[in-house]
């Protein structure tokens, strides 16, 4: 029983981390303003990059730089269209979904011929997990050789830098300079402006820094988790890390625990695949795929408090009506 | 005296898009002294100060800073200069604390704890200096609007401004609190600052400034010493002809009640009990003022009566007609349908839905009238019509009713919701702060609008919390202290009085002879 509970909250780990870099890149965009339903096309765009330059130079890191290029890219795009031409950031964001999904599997099938695959990475081309110290000789300890060599070690270096930027996040939001602007331009842009400082570079820090994170949650999925670039592989993580944003009410710790219950479920479901729960039958895995979405839906109705987002979040700043 | 001025501006234009907001502007702020700046709603005040500000850019003309001629690119640099403002509409972060908003654009350094702790000392500083106590840590969503409009100021003055612009600060203070904000002016004169103050009352110009400059249409038409002119001129100035500075009206012919409330209590959504057992009665023919310090179950006195907030108990006679408002359902077109007309006290939350056109806004609440919908389409033509004879009727600038409702000044945007309330005719109408930062023109025009609505047998009850409004306007007077009517006066009811029974002294006249008499 132990051992499955662990077994279930290692892969919740595993599953949690590409929501966690994306939710906390939808965290800096919208606490700036910008909402951004785009999260899921820059992944797949990170993805894509990463999957590609890691096969062909056989080096994560160069993959994991690609990836953080592409989403960084397509952050600007979308910062282009709704920051500097102030157009509807909703539209912007869904017309990056259907560019990074179209222009992944078109590149994908063009370069490499496999239905838009990218080919399996070379050695070297992956983030291996990282194995530490003492974990082998721990592992039979009971309770704390489990948690410590199975639940803490073993993981990529992707993850320790997912769970590690949450802590890292709020510091930056509620403890620097930029943080304060980057709530207070999300709130009331006009209050920055004529504070002196400009709110249009201010939020293209925010695009940019949410395109990094989204970068790190593409390379993930298809050179750490994965073995490279499937088509379509985000397959609405990116919807679900908006989810659980607005779960997380745009806070850093909320966020976490938000998107590790979303992997948690996404766990549990893998797990009861095709297993027969007593007096209940099998539970359809399109049950636990949906409820992330339907604990959303819950919590907008209003059940465990209103998630208020940022006062000027999806409005365009403008201050000259003509 | 030859000394430079702190401020000169030449030759300043502003155009938003066919709006000519300012032409050809001078202006020249002696050093050290208190300049006011008058005029019509829209006629630029706002927009000049804000080019000053670096917020908006001039599209020509020349600044001038302590006689060097300068380029002001954004705030940032204006503020570099010295210059300081507080907004007609605050700029401040809502669910930031006082101090956050204070640190905000000036916080040192890249990591916040200096800042903050730096900013804190100063603030003490500051409030000592000035008397202008205010709890650091407090977020401001739960200051009252005077209160945010201190932390404005500690924010022009953390920033050391030596020139402080103020727009319309009094249009949300209560009257101790204006008297506060003109003596801390005092004091920042003769420490040699220099500020500048829009605002609509003569009677703080006349009292507080040094020099005074009229704008109009967005040219700046005169500029006086204070001491050499008069309310009158300058009203004169403001519109382009002499302007009555009290209102014109018979005594009332009042008939039946109209409009009856009898124990009206209202709870809050905080569960505060803010209108407490509320009973009077408005006559056909007359206006009942209904004075208080905002904040006294007024605004929910009137909401509750206009079928936006419930009522906890208590009833409701109109034209015959008994509703129990403990019980009720009605809502606000249930009300208007019973020929109760609202003007509500918020324009922008209540009265008007600023991204639709005038047009559209000139019938919401009545769009499901027949003239203007047969149910399913709306009639556009009709609409429209309806909407340029009222534009018309009530010099609605600019007479355009396709321009959203957003781009209409104050005082316009109020005509607009006046007009779409008087012209439905109603038997009973309730008003809320029917001037709030409206211009003397408008004013005079507003408030002769709302007599001629009584001498043609309305009822009028009028929530203001500006005094003289309501002794003007009134033919009996009601004063709301902690959500009860604490007194009834007449028509020339003592202002001192008056203001006694706001602050909640007891009515030792008890309910006064010629009030109940009636
Ligand atoms: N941001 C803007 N975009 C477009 N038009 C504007 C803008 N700001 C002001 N205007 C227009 O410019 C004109 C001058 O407006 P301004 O706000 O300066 O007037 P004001 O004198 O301050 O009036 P009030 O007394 O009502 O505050 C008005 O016609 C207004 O509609
Ligand atoms: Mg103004």
């Amino acid at each position: 029983m132990f051992e499955t509970l662990i077994l279930i909250l290692d892969s919740t780990v595993r599953l949690s981390t590409p929501l966690l870099l994306a939710c906390l890149a939808g965290l800096y965009s919208e606490r700036s303003g910008v909402v951004d339903i785009g999260l899921e096309g820059k992944m797949l765009g990170a993805a894509f990059g990463a999957g590609a330059v890691a096969y062909v130079t056989a080096n994560a890191w160069l993959g994991l730089l690609a990836g953080i290029g592409v989403s960084v890219a397509l952050g600007l795009l979308h910062g282009f269209a709704s920051i500097s031409n102030r157009g509807n950031q909703i539209v912007s964001g869904v017309a990056i979904n259907f560019l990074a999904a179209g222009l992944t599997a078109l590149l994908g099938q063009t370069w490499f011929r496999q239905g838009g695959r990218t080919p399996a990475l070379p050695e070297g081309g992956r983030f291996r997990d990282i194995v530490w110290p003492y974990a082998e000789q721990l592992r039979d300890v009971p309770v704390i050789g489990p948690l410590y060599s199975e639940l803490l070690s073993g993981h990529n270096i992707l993850v320790y830098a997912g769970f590690i930027a949450v802590p890292l996040t709020w510091w930056v939001l509620f403890r620097t300079r930029f943080g304060l602007r980057l709530r207070a331009v999300g709130e009331n842009p006009a209050a920055v402006d004529t504070a002196g400082i400009s709110v249009a570079w201010l939020r293209y820090r925010a695009v940019i820094a949410c395109g990094i994170l989204c970068g790190f949650a593409g390379a993930y999925l298809s050179i750490a988790q994965g073995a490279g670039f499937g088509v379509n592989m985000t397959a609405g993580k990116g919807f679900i890390a908006l989810a659980a944003l607005i779960f997380a009410k745009w806070r850093p710790a909320s966020a976490m625990f938000a998107c590790l219950l979303f992997g948690f479920l996404d766990a549990v479901a893998i797990r009861m695949q095709g297993q027969e729960v007593p007096g209940i039958g099998e539970i359809p895995v399109q049950f636990f795929q949906a409820l992330p979405y339907i604990l959303t839906v819950i919590l907008l109705a209003g059940f465990i408090g209103k998630a208020v987002p940022p006062k000027a979040a999806g409005i365009p700043y403008l201050k000259e009506r003509s | 005296m030859n000394e430079t001025p702190a401020i000169e501006l030449r030759g300043i234009n502003k155009s938003f898009g066919p709006v000519h907001a300012n032409k050809d502007i001078d202006l020249v702020v002696k050093k050290g002294s208190i300049h006011g700046i008058i005029g019509e709603n829209g006629a630029g005040k706002s927009t000049l100060m804000s080019i000053l500000y670096g917020f908006y850019h001039a599209d020509d003309g020349d600044i001038l800073v302590n006689g060097k001629k300068v380029t002001i690119a954004d705030s940032k640099a204006a503020i570099g200069m010295g210059i300081g403002m507080v907004h007609q509409h605050f700029m401040l972060v809502d669910n930031f604390s006082v101090l956050e908003n204070i640190v905000l654009g000036a916080e040192d350094s890249a990591m916040l704890a200096g800042g903050l702790d730096r900013a804190r000392i100063e603030l003490k500083r500051l409030e000592e200096e000035y008397e202008l106590r205010v709890d650091p840590d407090a977020l401001i969503q739960d200051l009252p609007v005077g209160l945010q409009q201190r932390v404005e100021i500690l924010k022009a003055l953390y920033r050391s401004a030596e020139v402080l612009i103020l727009d319309e600060p009094t249009g949300v203070l209560t009257p101790p609190e204006a008297d506060h904000l003109f003596k801390i002016l005092e004091v920042l004169k003769n420490e040699g600052k220099t500020i500048l103050l829009i605002t609509h009352k003569l009677r703080e110009i006349m009292a507080a400034t040094d020099s005074v400059s009229v704008m109009r249409r967005g040219e700046m038409v005169a500029t006086r010493e204070t001491r050499n002119t008069s309310m009158e001129e300058l009203a004169e100035l403001m519109v382009g002809r002499s302007v009555l500075l009290r209102v014109d009206k018979k005594p009332a012919v009042a008939a039946e009640p109209v409009m009856q409330v009898e124990n009206l209590s209202v709870t809050d959504q905080r569960g505060v009990q803010v209108v407490k057992d509320v009973s009077f009665s408005v006559r056909a023919g007359e206006i009942v003022g209904i004075a208080g310090v905002s904040g006294n179950g007024q605004s929910e006195l009137l909401e509750t009566l206009a079928g936006i907030r419930r009522a906890t108990g208590g009833t409701l006679r109109i034209n015959g007609e008994t509703i129990d408002l403990g019980t009720s359902t009605l809502d606000a077109a249930d009300m208007r349908a019973k020929s109760m007309g609202h003007v509500p006290e918020d324009r922008h939350r209540m009265g008007l839905i600023n991204s639709f056109a005038e047009y559209e806004n000139s019938i919401l609440g009545y769009h499901r009238d027949p003239a203007y919908s047969s149910g399913l389409l709306m009639n556009i033509a009709a609409i429209k019509e309806n909407a340029v004879a009222e534009i018309e009727k009530y010099d609605i600038r600019p007479p355009n009713p396709m321009l959203k409702t957003a781009s209409f000044s104050g005082g316009n945007q109020q005509k607009i919701v006046l007009a779409r309330e008087i012209e439905r005719d109603p038997d009973v109408l309730l008003v809320g702060q029917p001037t709030r930062g409206v211009d003397i023109g408008a004013i005079e025009f507003i408030h002769s609008r709302l007599v001629e609505l009584r001498d043609a047998g309305k009822g009028i009850l009028l929530v203001s919390v500006e005094l003289d409004e309501i002794r003007a306007l009134a033919d009996r007077i009601l004063v709301m202290f902690d959500g009860r009517i604490v007194g009834e006066r007449g028509a020339n009811a003592d202002e001192g009085e008056l203001g006694l029974l706001m602050a909640g002294v007891e009515d030792q006249a008890k309910m006064s002879v010629e009030g109940s008499a009636r």
